[in-house]
């Protein structure tokens, strides 16, 4: 096998399958899709640009040389290139998509139409502030629905991802201690958080100090307030938590920080569990990040963009990043700014990126919720905590769930690897879903269960499709019980099969070269 | 309500099944004093597509689209002409409703699409390698900062006067917090840049120098003597592109020896949208790879030998590394890359360097248009398609009442810089292949009138 080779056509490999190869590679409807380098050149555009006035160059002696190697493909080659490869990709659009912690939920299309409208789309992020009143006001309603429906006291609108989101939050709390004179080093962080959670803290400069979990799956407490004191920042808790469980002691928690003199981020990936039933500031939370791009329906779209606002209490508020949206009196919108953050803002420790924040975003988030409203939206929780349930307790039987007798779960289901057949893993279960049309759930997290498995269904799904989705899952995992050979070597039936990671990891190709290059750097 | 699949005699089954006597049963871990037993009050109930749909027109009504005006404005993002069929194919639901590509058997659409992203950015910039894409420039530019930290173990970083300054605030929020020390000025309105600043401030502790390529206002210099400079100090230069369309004229950072080379992705396919969501370009020299943030797809092969890609490298991230990550961050700008991937794949070379061209002509034109009217007079010497004015009065209110007649007519420097006197007077103007003459003369003629 050579690869990086011009005109790359696959090999079929001898035996299994091979009765069944193609002069070119496609089966049917899943065709093979060379790479634009392979198949354009440098001299081909798909874009017709009118011809350029004469004019004297201002280019001060840099023009470039060419050529530098950007292929071009015509306007149909480029149409069929990026929807045959659109063809390899599992989707909501699809079918189920179990990833626990994702939330992958319907991506409503009349969020797309109204982002799209001009009046949003179309608009520069430095226009005069009375040319951008109705995207201003859009930013504020949305502002207004999250305070309302957490129960805080402000919000940061503009980080870009929930990672970015609790980044601003860690920071707020660092310079609300700043403004306090004090230095406290540490963060508390449970052994079943996130990964962001300890790369955050640490980025932003503080020691992160493991705090481990009950055997019911749940922060323990004991252990935590044992930890507190004059050196600890705060705690970062996921709640609902990343074992599919409440929090339940989530407000003495906040209690026993807030009296050590300490602050509380809440992850707020998991807010879609309980959207319009629980507001995290009834539970003493200082910060939490919300994921517009999973409990509020932006599309993930295969890896961003996301959106991570965060709502703050009434201590942290003031210390929250620029620019912001406020109404004036006169029922106007204007953005405060560095050259405007007077009086309590002035406290801001300051912006987190360019222009405004994720607009795109908003405007599709305050659809989703629009449309939901109040009532709705108490429903989306209600029928995502229902439909784990119904996930859980239809495969207790064949899967281990380790938590699963201490009580309902939320909006996730969480099974191990216990009682598969010697040899056998999750992985082979992962695998084996995807032959059977379903994109796995969360494999391996959290970390604290072994071979964990994390089924999220969301509010998505109806009943018929989870129970053609449990019969499927059931099937697999008596295949893992029993040991099944062919679920080793699953996927069978997908565009590839398993990939090698570690080939990829040891020589990293991470660019296209041409074939004479390409075997140089051999 | 439409997005909800669920009948009250399906959740009646499933309850059934679950064991459990409502769905408020399953919300028995909650504290009583925190559930809440009815929706939250004071907002409204659901509501018909029709009635969402019209809320929004409304509220679109309310501002002035680009499309509708002569439109002049840059300063970190610009409107380009989108092909209808880049935002045909970002809509296909198997791209725009994936996820993360975790597992790359069902996901080869997007893995293929940023190994070729990766690759085309590289390209671009004059680079080895690229990663798959980052939250904005601005964030990039923070995390290129960051990434020459941890290899020259070094906390000077010398910024370019000519830096956005959106980027600086970003990198003097994050610097407070890392230690990190920022040299930072402002900048003059001068046609020369502060290039014999950045050349006597890099010294043997220097981490990075920062130089924005095009640069705030307009313009553009040859940045190999301050690559030697920084390389002979063990420093590296990153240059920041917030216009990738220039690059289609004028030289790559990389061919100029610059070691990290980030931008702001937004000219190529994604629009204006108010500022966000964007998306971060980032690339540098092949032997810093192992130190990059953020998310790279590698080639690799099948279990049958057939080509096929990964994410790869996640050894530098934190789901993985946790708090020893190269960075926190956890996501990309993916959606947004693939539609600055369509855009570059329609354009080509050729298509690229043809659209540069239009861009600097009609630059060149309306500059020498605008420098003609009395009392004003161009700054720059040399640009691409964005120039700076220095206006008889401060600009700041001329932009305002140039928006009164329908002109969105550039970006005030006292905007950007507000508090800066110096500064008052510049008018930063950015023409595209989008202008029009007829624009050009809108804005002369209304500027005229008011400064008059």
């Amino acid at each position: 096998m050579t690869i990086n080779q011009s005109g790359w056509r696959p090999e079929m490999a001898a035996g299994e399958g091979a009765s069944a190869s193609t002069y070119t590679g496609n089966r049917a409807l899943m065709p093979e899709e060379a790479l634009i380098f392979e198949i354009g050149d440098t001299h081909t555009t798909g874009v017709d640009i009118a011809d350029a006035p004469q004019v004297t160059s201002r280019l001060g002696g840099l023009e470039r040389r060419w050529e530098f190697g950007l292929p071009g493909l015509s306007e149909p080659e480029t149409v069929r290139h990026y929807t045959r490869l659109s063809r390899q990709n599992y989707a909501i659009d699809l079918g189920l998509f179990p990833l626990g912690s994702c939330t992958m939920k319907h991506n409503p299309r009349l969020n797309e139409k109204v982002a799209r409208m001009k009046g949003f789309a179309d608009v520069h992020p430095l226009q005069p502030q009375e040319t951008v009143q109705g995207a201003l006001a859009v930013i504020h309603e949305l502002a207004e629905w999250l305070i309302t429906l957490t129960g805080m006291h402000g919000v940061a609108m503009s980080p870009k991802a929930g990672a970015h989101g609790e980044l601003c939050g860690v920071l707020a709390i660092k310079a609300a201690l700043e403004a306090r004179g004090e230095d406290r080093p540490v963060i508390l962080v449970p052994e079943s958080a996130h990964g962001t959670n300890p790369a955050t803290a640490a980025f932003a400069g503080f020691r992160v100090e493991n705090i481990p979990a009950t055997d019911e799956g749940r922060v323990d407490v004991a252990a935590l307030k044992a930890r507190l004191g004059p050196d600890v920042a705060g705690v970062m808790i996921t709640n609902p938590n990343t074992c599919g469980l409440f929090e339940r002691d989530l407000k003495v928690i906040s209690d026993a920080v807030h009296a050590a003199g300490g602050y509380v981020y809440c992850d707020g990936a998991n807010f879609n569990a309980i959207v319009g039933r629980v507001r995290p500031g009834d539970l003493g939370v200082d910060a939490m990040h919300i994921n517009l791009h999973k409990t509020f329906s932006t599309p993930h779209g295969g890896g961003g963009p996301g959106s991570g606002p965060v709502v703050l209490s009434e201590a942290l508020a003031p210390f929250g990043p620029l620019p912001f949206v406020v109404r004036n009196a006169e029922g106007g919108y204007r953005l405060i700014e560095e050259e405007n953050a007077q009086g309590d803002h002035a406290q801001s420790f300051g912006r987190m990126t360019a222009f405004h924040g994720q607009m795109g975003m908003y405007t599709r988030a305050l659809s989703y919720i629009l449309s939901h409203g109040s009532d709705g939206l108490r429903q989306v929780s209600g029928d995502a905590v229902l439909n784990a349930n119904y996930v859980l307790r239809s495969l207790e039987d064949v899967l281990d769930a380790p938590f699963g007798a201490a009580g309902p779960c939320m909006h996730e289901a969480l099974f191990s690897d216990a009682g598969l057949a010697e040899g056998f893993s999750t992985l082979d279960i992962a695998k084996g879903l995807i032959d059977e049309g379903y994109h796995p759930m969360t494999v391996y997290f959290p970390l604290v269960v072994h071979g964990a498995m994390l089924v999220e269904p969301t509010e998505t799904e109806s009943k018929a499709t989870l129970d053609q989705f449990i019969g499927a899952l059931r099937s697999v995992a008596l295949r893992a019980r029993q040991g099944d050979p062919a679920l080793k070597s699953a996927p069978h039936f997908a565009p590839r099969r398993r990939l090698d990671e570690t080939l990829a990891a040891r020589k990293p190709v991470l660019v296209w070269k041409e074939a004479e290059l390409a075997q140089a750097a051999e | 309500m439409r997005y909800l699949p669920l009948t009250d005699a399906d959740r009646d089954a499933m309850l059934a099944t679950i064991g459990a006597p409502s769905i408020d049963a399953l919300f028995a871990d909650v504290p009583a004093e925190a559930r809440l037993s009815a929706p939250i009050s004071g907002l409204p109930n659901h509501a018909s597509e029709l009635a969402v749909e019209r809320h929004f027109s409304k509220l679109a009504r309310q501002n002035m689209a680009a499309a509708h005006h002569p439109f002049f404005l840059g300063c970190g993002a610009y409107r380009h002409h989108v092909p209808a069929s880049v935002d045909h194919l970002i809509q296909r639901g198997e791209f725009l409703t994936a996820y993360t590509p975790y597992q790359p058997e069902i996901a080869q659409g997007t893995l293929q699409m940023l190994f070729e992203f990766q690759t085309q950015v590289a390209r671009l910039f004059g680079c080895d390698v690229a990663n798959a894409s980052m939250y904005d420039g601005s964030t990039a530019c923070w995390e290129a900062i960051s990434m020459a930290g941890r290899i020259t173990k070094r906390k000077k970083v010398v910024l370019s006067s000519g830096l956005h300054p959106h980027y600086v605030s970003v990198a003097e929020t994050m610097a407070r917090f890392t230690g990190d020390v920022l040299d930072i000025a402002l900048p003059e309105l001068d046609a020369a840049t502060d290039a014999e600043r950045l050349l006597a401030a890099i010294d043997h502790e220097t981490s990075c120098v920062v130089v924005q390529y095009p640069d705030i206002l307009g313009r553009i210099e040859d940045l190999t003597a301050i690559a030697a400079k920084a390389h002979g100090q063990g420093a590296m230069l990153i240059a920041v592109v917030t216009e990738p369309v220039a690059l289609g004229a004028i030289r790559a950072p990389g061919d100029m020896g610059a070691d990290i080379v980030v931008g702001e992705g937004q000219s190529l396919g994604v629009g204006l949208q108010f500022g966000g969501p964007y998306v971060g370009l980032f690339a540098c020299k092949e032997k810093f790879l192992r130190q990059m943030p953020g998310r790279l797809c590698g080639e690799t092969v099948d279990a049958e030998g057939k080509r096929g890609f990964v994410l790869t490298l996640s050894t530098r991230e934190q789901h993985i590394r946790r708090e020893k990550a190269t960075s926190n961050i956890c996501t990309n700008a993916g959606l947004c890359a693939l539609a600055f991937s369509i855009h570059m794949t329609l354009l080509g070379e050729k298509g690229l360097r043809d659209l540069a061209m239009l861009n600097h002509a009609n630059a060149v034109r309306a500059a020498d248009r605008l420098a003609a009217i009395p009392g004003v007079e161009l700054v720059n010497d040399a640009f691409f398609n964005e120039f700076t004015l220095r206006l008889p009065k401060a600009a700041r209110p001329v932009v305002h009442a140039l928006a009164d007649k329908g002109v969105l007519g550039g970006v005030s420097l006292g905007r950007l810089f507000p508090g800066a006197d110096a500064l008052e007077n510049g008018l930063v103007v950015a023409v595209t292949e989008v202008v029009t003459e007829d624009d050009v003369e809108a804005l002369a003629g209304a500027l005229e009138e008011i400064l008059a």
